[in-house]
């Protein structure tokens, strides 16, 4: 009998604002322990928490390009639990009356073939903002933990998805499109080493049309391929669990990338009363339609958009159009470099995700780091459009203007590598290889269509590769069939 | 809704704070009385009256996104009772 895996994501990214959500202190990372960290941070007596209006605009943001309901007035409250790393003893969130309502995310998931995916829909259960905690440090201290406090009371939105996903793929292809969005609308920089962006995961099976099964919550998962790992194993574990006659507990559960499994947290029973209520210290949070319209007016073009164009307008395949819009920068250098040839979109888009990618891996730099501009491939692309330039020509054109720069008609100028359209030079070049070659050309007349090979070979060559191929094809045939 | 003097111990426990019984039974009393003036408030219709989350019926100011705070790390240490490396040192937790 068959199992059904049941996931949904609850996504915490931190939002890009240079000061804290509730204080003045500096969220710049990677500086020394607890000097980023100030009174309001510290949880000192007396101070009180005054709400960052850049996180409060991020998060309409985000609301807003996932088609949520902004919600006019909303609340925060306070979390309780006890640990050194939260100075206060709780943290600010919000709880029955969050910031973003229901939304959703349209995403691509790739299937076992090779450049296929399907296209599936996941509802968003809510987005609320909160913030973050402080690190404990557990090495070398003897017994001791150390506290740093920099982290606490950055800014996060929590982004919590409806139990949609049905595969770890799934989860994954959700994740990317969530962690493509935040940068693209330019609200958290995406950097999952530096935990700007970290995945929990509820994952149960059950028979396909029951109720949900039980599920178990895998915390902090900072990269797609754990997220992936941890799914795929969670899942598993659950249906040996249950095909042995065992039942699942619901729990937290910790991924060991070491050895790729999931380990039940050792948790009190209670540790999970949280005892939420409403924060004396804040005020609700008001939001008008204005100020909601005001940035409703600054979000770009968004990626379902531009991908549903690059089909619809450009004939390009979904997983094209697809890649095309893994980020914004991506998007933009394509629409700038087609500017150049605007009815070569397959070209530019097969050059960009071919050469170009290749080439930025190779030397481990992102598209805003790519040496050639969006204009000098475009120029280049013209020149393979028009027949001026073979394509490995243009691979020659490729490597000059990445290690050297330059414009690429001075390239195929300079280079002499522009492609043979003299037809009188051909016939030629052909009538001189036919009369050097009677034994081949006898062949060939005979019905042996493989010497044809023969034949390009020697022309190609005295052409020193610059012919059109298939100009040069056509005449070899006119000129052999006598 | 009756609160047990159990109920007082489990709150306790969350918030961390060490109860004698004494205490305990003087905290089960002054609680009980809360929850008497929750119930007689519970007991008004509040039919199409829209919840409040504050006492004070305004929304709040918010703050610019600014770095206002500089690092005042030495100033914060002096008061805490074990540091190292900056980092302030605690008991262990290990979950």
């Amino acid at each position: 009998m068959q199992w059904e895996i049941v996931i949904g994501l609850e996504v915490h990214t931190q939002l890009s604002t240079s000061s804290k959500i509730f204080s003045g202190a500096s969220t710049a990372f990677g500086a020394e322990p607890n000097t980023q960290a100030c009174a309001v941070d510290l949880a000192l007596p007396g101070v009180l928490p005054v709400l960052n209006r850049g996180a409060v605009e991020r998060a309409i943001k985000f609301g807003l390009a996932v088609g949520a309901h902004i919600a006019p007035r909303s609340v925060f409250s306070r979390k309780n639990y006890f640990y050194p790393d939260l100075p206060k003893g709780y943290q600010i969130s919000q709880f029955d009356l969050p910031i973003v309502g229901q939304g959703s995310l349209t995403i691509q998931v790739p299937t076992t073939t090779a450049g296929q995916t399907y296209k599936k829909m996941v509802r968003l259960t809510r987005a609320h903002l909160e913030e973050d905690a402080g690190k404990s440090l557990h090495e070398d201290f003897h017994g001791m933990t150390g506290i740093d406090l920099n982290r606490a009371g950055t800014p996060l939105l929590e982004i919590v998805s409806e139990p949609d996903m049905r595969s770890a793929a799934e989860a994954v292809a959700y994740a990317k499109m969530l962690h493509t969005l935040v940068r693209w609308i330019g609200i958290c920089d995406g950097n999952m080493q530096e935990g700007s962006f970290r995945c929990d995961a509820n994952v149960s099976v059950r028979r396909p049309g029951a109720e949900l099964g039980t599920r178990r919550e895998i915390k902090n998962l900072n990269s797609f391929r754990f997220l992936q790992q941890a799914i795929e194993y969670e899942a598993q574990w659950q249906i040996d669990t249950l095909e042995n006659g065992g039942t699942i507990q619901q729990a937290t559960v910790l991924f060991n990338a070491d050895i790729g499994e999931t380990r039940a947290m050792r948790s009190k029973e209670d540790a999970h009363d949280y005892r939420y209520f409403p924060d004396p210290d804040l005020l609700p949070l008001a939001i008008d339609h204005e100020w909601i319209e005001q940035i409703r007016g600054t979000l770009p073009e968004l990626p379902l958009s531009k991908q549903t164009r690059y089909v619809a307008d450009l004939g390009l395949s979904v997983y094209d159009a697809d890649t095309l819009t893994s980020s914004r920068e991506m998007a933009d250098f394509f629409e700038a470099a087609l500017n150049e040839v605007p009815k070569e979109a397959k070209l530019c888009a097969n050059w960009l995700m071919g050469d170009v990618s290749a080439s930025l891996n190779r030397e481990d730099r992102d598209i805003t780091q790519c040496p050639i501009s969006p204009a000098q491939l475009g120029g280049m692309l013209k020149r393979i459009a028009d027949g001026t330039i073979s394509n490995a020509a243009a691979k020659e054109v490729f490597k000059i203007l990445w290690n050297e720069g330059g414009t690429p008609d001075t390239i195929i100028e300079t280079k002499g590598l522009k492609q043979m359209s003299d037809v009188g030079a051909m016939e030629a070049m052909v009538d001189e290889i036919i009369a050097a070659n009677p034994m081949q050309v006898a062949e060939y007349r005979s019905g042996k269509e493989k010497v044809f090979g023969f034949f390009v070979g020697l022309a190609m060559k005295a052409s020193k590769g610059k012919a059109n191929p298939a100009q040069m094809n056509e005449i070899l045939k006119r000129k052999l069939a006598g | 809704m009756s609160l047990s003097i159990n109920d007082v111990y489990k709150v306790a426990r969350l918030a961390r704070l060490g109860m004698t019984e004494q205490e305990a039974q003087t905290a089960h009393a002054q609680l009980l009385n809360i929850f008497g003036l929750i119930a007689e408030m519970q007991a008004v219709d509040t039919n199409g009256i829209t919840p409040m989350s504050h006492a004070q019926d305004i929304s709040q100011r918010l703050r610019e996104d600014r770095v206002t705070e500089h690092n005042q790390r030495e100033l914060f240490q002096a008061a805490a009772p074990q540091i190292k490396k900056g980092l302030y040192l605690v008991p262990q937790v290990i979950e």
